[in-house]
């Protein structure tokens, strides 16, 4: 029996990242992006922006894009409900092409979570209108490419759930 | 106690190219900087931005690391976003300059006290939080004769100014409305700054 190894490694989000030419990572880092953390603070074309609370991503996104530059936003679920106005005020209601990566904290394809951060966020995705793509393995990482096109095109934000954690 | 539009008046004539962010009071279209504002082509006006003005200003001057960024903020308004402090000092970008108008009011709800109003020590604050040079004023002549100093120190600066009280809660509705909006700055400003 052929056993697939099913893993989503940093190195195919940073590698996306770079390909679609992003230049900011704004993110405040949760429990399954700590590999992601030492990839990209050795990579040259990505400068990291941390912040305090991740209501202040799409904010510090905001200058970055009228500035020139192509921001990504990576934070967790549990940022994006505390996130709603600056998502509401300084993403839709500007039209700003965000991408954000959002940790899918909770996530099981395997049956019911109990955990609301994953029970609820694709509700207030959908209520918000954004649209969002959903990545697990090394083969789902360009689907990141998807949602640049995606927010280019409607000039809206985008949302990219990764839905497990990062292998080493 | 500094008056708002004497404030925003004396920014202006120093911006010399600076973009300035100005969000409630020192937004506002009758007291604030669209009331005296000489170059608002450079104007970034944020409204009812639950504190992000400053968040917005770093990103902008990560941007354009060779373009002074004025942030002209409100007290109600960083109270909401308390941690941007940390996020702009760890970045630390020079050329961003973050000024304070403590007015100690919700101007826009009634003029209610935010919490802390009197009692909260903004600039050591700032300090603490790590900004590169903090200055606090309260009266208009000592600004006017420290603000060439202000703008030529190394970045990011905090400015607490003192400002008088003065509440506009009209609603929304019957306010006059503003000749430039977020929305023309979004669209008008890359051109006045170029890309980064």
């Amino acid at each position: 029996m052929t056993v697939y190894e099913s893993v989503l490694h940093p190195t195919s989000i940073v590698e996306e990242l770079k390909k679609n030419k992003f230049t900011h990572v704004v993110w405040l880092p949760d429990s399954e992006t700590n590999f992601m953390y030492q990839l990209l603070t050795n990579e040259p074309d990505l400068d990291l922006v941390p912040v305090c609370r991740e209501g202040e991503t799409m904010a510090i996104a905001a200058g970055l894009w009228v500035g020139g530059k192509k921001p990504v936003v990576l934070i967790q679920n549990t940022g994006i409900f505390e996130s709603g106005d600056s998502i509401r005020g300084l993403a839709l209601d500007v039209h700003q092409p965000l991408v954000m990566l959002i940790g899918y904290r909770g996530w099981s394809r395997h049956g019911l979570t109990n955990d609301s951060a994953a029970r609820f966020i694709e509700h207030i995705l959908h209520a918000w209108g954004i649209t969002y793509f959903l990545i697990e393995t090394d083969d789902d990482a360009d689907r990141i490419s998807l949602a640049a096109e995606e927010a280019d095109r409607t000039q809206k934000p985008v949302a990219v759930l990764v839905g497990s954690e990062f292998g080493a | 106690m500094i008056n708002n539009t004497d404030a925003v008046r004396l920014l202006d004539s120093k911006r010399n190219g600076a973009v300035i962010v100005p969000t409630m009071n020192a937004g506002n279209v009758r007291m604030g900087l669209p009331s005296v504002s000489t170059h608002d082509e450079l104007d970034f006006p944020l409204s009812g931005c639950m504190g992000k003005a400053s968040s917005v200003g770093l990103g902008l001057a990560l941007a354009h690391p060779e373009r002074k960024i004025m942030v002209l903020d409100g007290d109600g308004s960083l109270l909401m976003n308390l941690g941007t402090m940390v996020t702009v000092s760890n970045k630390a970008p020079d050329n961003l300059i973050h000024f304070l108008f403590d007015n100690g009011i919700y101007a826009v709800t009634g003029g209610q006290p935010v919490p802390g109003a009197g009692q909260a020590d903004w600039k050591l604050l700032a300090e603490g939080a790590g900004y590169a040079a903090t200055f606090s004023f309260d009266n208009l002549e000592d600004l006017t004769t420290s603000i060439d100093q202000v703008l030529a120190a190394k970045g990011p600066v905090f400015v607490h100014l003192v400002v008088e009280p003065e509440i506009d809660n009209t609603p929304v509705q019957f306010r006059a409305p503003a000749r430039r909006t977020v929305h023309t700055a979004i669209k008008k400003l890359p051109e006045a700054i170029g890309r980064g």
